[in-house]
């Protein structure tokens, strides 16, 4: 098991290769020259050439790849163009609102869709599992911040219960800290609860006709432990699957809802890095992100082991 | 005393081509301790008939009418929590498949200790060392290691002597095999069997033993009830029957018995078989079930359906030619 996750971890590396050379690559070809947009309107060609030459601009692709990778390598992502300062730095302020802002929704998705699915599942075909499953088209179908601004105007300009917006560290209080997660992580998951319950739905249908589930009833279980204990580990594995997936979800709605929100997290970072071709910074969080991925996807297939005693590295 | 007293059980299916009548007006009784098979071709109803009784039958869209007395109590009026308090401690039941009806995330020992600590209140510790105790009472070897594996660690025959420890557990009044040896190797079936016949013996238990396997129900069943298109066709002792089967259907499922070395012998070249086909359960049936099936149908088995007759000694048939057909053959 230990051998197994350590050679799962060395077989990352290639993969976080390949995208480190997407990464950089993906940049150097779009279009915009970012010499021109750091010197600004009213600099000369002759500036514009010099700028290129001190971040590098001018070299070779492959040297220029070359040295971003040793650099990486060594814990230097780099200094953003336009403030200035290390990106490893200006990442590492951002990620506690991200951070917090993903373990909120992950939890709160856990919490709501496996249950809504199981009793779904339950009840299929029956007025209840239609309300739910009719839920889950319309969070599936609504955008991230169509839901926002709707609960922001209902919960906190009308109602006043929760904040408009803005983040406080945990460090402040845990109440201040998740009133402010609330309603950007219930936006969040909208769509991502859609999708958990769905597939645990399905999940739980099909581990429900097994001849199992007809076995723990004749031995007198209720239905309580019959699906929770019997029919949910067993369905556990295509939903540990997909929740994991979602997880590149929340990464990509985690832009749009800190937008909605005024988050001061790794997403608004990345609005504000594209938008001033601020390269050093998008390859940064896009090798973090990566990287994040790569990570989870690991920790999903620890998780099988965990839940389906049949599979074993 | 009956321990089990069946009346006029009925068990429908509502489906979009009508109703299903899998089993329609079924009577039958099991003493204490006694051991009844209920033989029939698939789609008979007893399978059904088995879910009946532990009302497994999803309702809606099964419906069960007729009344189950166990031990006093009418199974069909209990509630859904006493009916649960009776499942896996006094009736329990084993499956056909041993490979699918264990779970395959759960441990051996769980999977027995479950009954153990909702019907009898016992403690995880305890519970689990009366699973050992079960899994050693079923011959299943290093029970305290076997305790705590999967079922994908054991093989067919050790699952269903799993399945066994698991159904006895409690102590139960009666046991209900649905085919428990039909899905084994022959040589494990009779392994299997014998275990069945011990572990009554020790705990007393009834069975009701579905099969359609005639040389299993010759060996272990003391009683034989004949099951043909959801309804009882035939009742005797085992020797009874097989000595002088009165109904056509019952001379035919004996006929169509493969006797060992018959082809050597050359008295026989190709098996008995039982013309056409179960009827359609969704479509009502006039006259007696079997005469689209039977060589002796005449108009009016055709028109009339036959009661449950006296055919011999604690031995009944619905035949209008029962006598005859006995003598016949």
């Amino acid at each position: 098991m230990l051998s197994y996750i350590l050679r799962r971890i060395v077989a990352t590396l290639p993969v976080m290769a390949i995208v480190a050379l997407f990464v950089f690559s993906l940049l150097y070809i779009a279009p915009g020259d970012p010499a021109v947009v750091i010197a600004g309107d009213q600099a000369s060609p002759e500036d514009v050439e010099r700028i290129r030459q001190s971040l590098g601009l001018d070299r070779p692709f492959l040297i220029q790849f070359g040295s971003w990778v040793w650099r990486i390598l060594h814990g230097d992502l780099g200094t953003s163009i336009f403030t200035n300062l290390p990106v490893s730095a200006m990442i590492g302020q951002r990620l506690g609102p991200t951070l917090s802002l993903m373990i909120v929704t992950l939890l709160l998705t856990i919490v709501v869709a496996v249950p809504l699915g199981v009793v779904a599942a339950w009840k299929a075909g029956s007025l209840i599992d239609r309300v739910i499953m009719g839920f889950a088209v319309f969070g599936f179908s609504l955008p991230v911040f169509v839901v926002g601004y709707m609960l922001a105007y209902i919960f906190a300009l009308e109602l006043e219960w929760l904040p408009v917006q803005g983040y406080t560290p945990l460090t402040q209080g845990f109440w201040p800290w998740l009133e402010n997660l609330i309603l950007p992580a219930v936006a969040l998951g909208c769509v991502y609860i859609a999708l958990v319950a769905r597939i645990t739905r399905a999940a739980m249908l099909e581990v429900l006709q097994q001849d199992y589930i007809r076995t723990a009833k004749a031995k007198g279980l209720g239905q309580g432990g019959i699906l929770f204990i019997h029919a949910l580990k067993n369905a556990s594995v295509p939903i540990v699957t997909v929740i994991g997936i979602g997880i590149a979800l929340l990464i990509g709605g985690a832009v749009v809802t800190e937008s909605v929100f005024a988050i001061p997290g790794l997403g608004r970072l990345t609005i504000d890095a594209i938008l001033r071709r601020d390269y050093p910074v998008i390859q940064g969080i896009v090798l973090l992100f990566s990287f994040v991925y790569v990570l989870v996807n690991l920790m999903i297939d620890v998780t099988y082991t965990l839940v389906d005693p049949r599979i074993r590295y | 005393m009956a321990l089990l007293e069946v009346e006029n059980l009925q068990t429908h299916f509502r489906t979009p081509g009508g109703i299903n009548r899998a089993v329609d007006g079924v009577s039958f009784h099991v003493n204490e301790g006694e051991t009844l098979a209920i033989v029939g071709e698939s789609g008979c109803g007893k399978s059904v008939t088995s879910m009946s009784l532990m009302r497994l039958v999803p309702e809606p869209p099964g419906r069960i009418a007729g009344s189950i007395r166990f031990a006093g109590k009418d199974l069909l009026k209990l509630s859904d929590r006493e009916m649960r308090a009776i499942r896996g401690n006094d009736i329990s039941m084993i499956f056909q498949e041993p490979m699918t009806s264990l779970n395959p995330v759960l441990t051996v020992g769980r999977q027995i200790r479950e009954t153990l600590m909702i019907h009898q209140g016992l403690d995880k510790q305890a519970a689990e060392a009366h699973a050992v105790e079960m899994l050693t009472l079923v011959g299943i070897p290093e029970p305290k290691r076997r305790v705590r594996e999967y079922p994908h660690q054991l093989s067919g025959g050790m699952r269903q002597r799993v399945m066994i420890a698991v159904a006895l557990a409690c102590n139960p009044k009666l046991l209900i095999a649905d085919e428990p040896t039909t899905a084994l190797d022959v040589t494990i079936q009779a392994q299997i069997l014998k275990l069945m016949l011990d572990l009554k013996h020790r705990v007393g238990a009834a069975i009701i033993l579905i099969t359609h396997d005639l040389g299993v129900v010759a060996e272990i069943a003391e009683r034989v009830m004949v099951m043909y298109a959801g309804r009882k066709v035939e009742e005797a002792p085992v020797a009874e029957l097989f000595r002088s089967p009165r109904h056509p259907y019952t001379q035919g499922l004996l006929g169509a018995v493969p006797r060992l070395g018959s082809s050597l012998a050359g008295t026989a070249t190709r098996l008995a078989e039982i013309p056409g086909q179960v009827p359609d359960l969704r479509k009502p049936i006039t006259g007696c079930v079997f005469a689209g099936r039977c060589a002796l149908a005449t108009d009016l088995c055709r028109q009339y359906a036959p009661g449950l007759e006296e055919k011999g000694p604690r031995h009944i048939a619905a035949c209008h030619y029962a006598a005859k057909g006995a003598v016949a053959a």
